[in-house]
């Protein structure tokens, strides 16, 4: 019997599989996985510390960039736990929009997933078809928002502004036709035999390890934990759509595939209701201590300027206490925690990044696994580096 | 007719210098490393719509292959030890293209963990401002980087061990 030894490998910081600047310390025994350790905090930015310097108001682009391939999620959780503290009331028109934005943002985030994930087990194609379609939704993104990707587009109370002329006729053409990419994606990888042997049987976390790391979104809906916030704790009025939440049965890295292949095709359908249900009205809470006054009043009377003003430089003070408030991003469960001492900062805004969470799974799904399906785990766990070390 | 071309249209006559920046220019291979949402918006310079290869670029994954590095993000402190190594790395001739705000200066993060813009380690050939910039904007920061490679002088000479390659005054 050949006497074997332990061989520590790094992979990453600069690694084209590691989905941005993650470093791993991988242990192997020949090819075999005995332990992996993630180091990170190759791109932590301080993104909380530099919210306790800004207004409420300026904190909404720094959201942006922390899940930057789902920027508006990102922008829905902070307004809504500052809306939860401030006690204010959206519009009926700026939820739906938000709802409609926060689907678009999920296909968005799952396209960029599917194409990387196939990239990184070899299937390139999927990776070019899926970022065609992407450029879509960027096309809309910049639409309202004037971004492809940095949308800053929500606004505590509301939205920056309405919707612009042909947003409904942009979001009807993506929801009749994605339905049909989607099958074209399906028709590549499902019954691909390369992707089934890379995936069936990759990255198994039974269902009780899932719930005992925190794991959320569909990487705990793959190990058949029914568990979506949307339903389960609904907000925006995702009470009022009619949408399956779908949940694996394998706990492997196929399940949490067809898992989000699923989703993709149900946020198609929420966005599809809540096109129907749009109706006009305003889109931004009768607040004038929070919200910005409408753009003609700032450009042509001076009390309007002066509002502007105000809430620009100043900010608006918000009352003393703590919220918590989750959505469900993409990639799981995200979280903001505001303290407020009643300024017009915030004492304290603590993140809870779903990416940096479910990343800890990674050693119970790796070990004992071979190192080339290693990359198949980053690309199921759909980590992004920005939010993990914000 | 006239003039006899005994070689018929099969010669093109050029600088050696010329000939040499054409190539490098026309054959810029840039090392995949992406560092944060910039990398995403080079991801789909790359992809179909606005498809890279008409240009001659290839991302490649190691750096030994690679002659241009793509400053795709924010570089923290932990970060740019990696990013001076993987830059040693290249083989010479190489250049350097700052993408986005946080790579030309820090952009928005002015913190403790923040690199004020990446030209304090690495001699940068092209900054592209944006946040992120559009891939239009990476695609006009190539072609800027294109020109300034063929303005090159002694590229030729510098890689046969003639003196230092010379770069266009600015």
């Amino acid at each position: 019997m050949a006497s074997t030894e332990i061989m520590t490998v790094n992979m990453g910081p600069q690694h084209p599989s590691t989905h941005g600047v993650l470093r791993l310390v991988v242990e192997l025994d020949g090819e075999i996985i005995k332990k992996v350790t993630p180091h990170i905090g190759y791109l932590h930015r301080g993104v909380e510390k530099l919210s306790e310097h800004r207004t409420y108001h300026q904190t909404i682009p720094l959201t942006d960039r922390l899940d930057y391939l789902a920027p508006m999620s990102n922008n829905l959780g902070y307004v809504l736990a500052v809306e939860k503290l401030l006690g204010i009331e959206v519009p009926e028109r700026a939820q739906t929009i938000r709802v409609i934005m926060a689907e678009l943002t999920r296909l968005k985030s799952h396209l960029v997933w599917i194409a990387c994930h196939a990239l990184d087990i070899g299937a390139m194609t999927v990776f070019l078809y899926a970022f065609r379609e992407r450029e879509q939704v960027m096309d809309l993104y910049e639409m309202v928002s004037g971004a492809r990707m940095t949308s800053n587009f929500f606004r505590v109370g509301g939205l920056s502004k309405d919707v612009p002329e042909g947003f409904t006729a942009a979001v009807k053409e993506i929801v009749d036709t994605f339905p049909d990419r989607f099958d074209t994606y399906e028709g590549l990888l499902t019954k691909n035999t390369i992707w089934l042997q890379r995936t069936i049987g990759n990255g198994v976390i039974s269902a009780e390890d899932a719930i005992d790391y925190g794991i959320t979104g569909p990487a705990l809906r793959g190990s058949g934990v029914d568990w979506d916030l949307r339903r389960d704790n609904p907000y925006s009025g995702y009470d009022k759509y009619d949408f399956k939440v779908p949940v694996g049965e394998n706990c492997d890295t196929f399940d949490r595939y067809k898992v989000r292949l699923v989703e993709m095709r149900e946020a198609v359908k929420i966005i599809k209701q809540a096109l129907d249900s749009l109706k006009p009205g305003p889109v931004l809470a009768d607040e004038p201590q929070v919200c910005y006054p409408p753009k003609e009043n700032v450009y042509n009377t001076i009390e309007g300027l002066i509002h502007h003003f105000k809430i620009a430089s100043e900010g608006f003070p918000v009352p003393e206490g703590e919220v918590y408030q989750s959505v469900e991003a993409p990639k799981g469960e995200l979280g903001y925690y505001l303290v407020s001492d009643g300024g017009t900062k915030p004492y304290r805004m603590r993140i809870r990044p779903p990416s940096f969470v479910n990343l800890q799974a990674i050693e119970k799904m790796a070990k004992g696994a071979m190192i080339a399906d290693l990359v198949a785990v980053i690309g199921t766990l759909d980590i992004v580096l920005g939010e993990i070390d914000r | 007719m006239g003039v006899e071309q005994p070689l018929g249209d099969n010669i093109v006559t050029a600088s050696l210098d010329g000939l040499v920046n054409w190539a490098r220019k026309s054959s810029i291979w840039p090392m995949t490393f992406g560092l944060a949402c910039c990398a995403i918006e080079m991801m789909a310079t790359g992809a179909a719509k606005h498809d890279l290869d008409r240009f001659g670029i290839i991302f490649r994954a190691s750096p030994r292959q690679a002659d241009c590095i793509i400053i795709a993000g924010t570089v923290t402190k932990k970060m740019l030890p990696v990013i001076k190594t993987v830059y040693e790395q290249m083989p010479e001739p190489k250049w350097v293209i700052a993408m986005g705000a946080c790579a030309c200066s820090g952009g928005v993060f002015d913190t403790y963990s923040v690199v004020q813009g990446i030209d304090v380690a690495l001699p940068v050939d092209v900054y592209i401002p944006g946040c992120p910039p559009r891939p239009e904007a990476l695609l006009f920061g190539l072609m800027k980087l294109q020109d300034k490679i063929g303005k090159e002088r002694n590229s030729f000479g510098s890689a046969i061990g003639l003196g230092d390659r010379l770069e266009p005054a600015a």
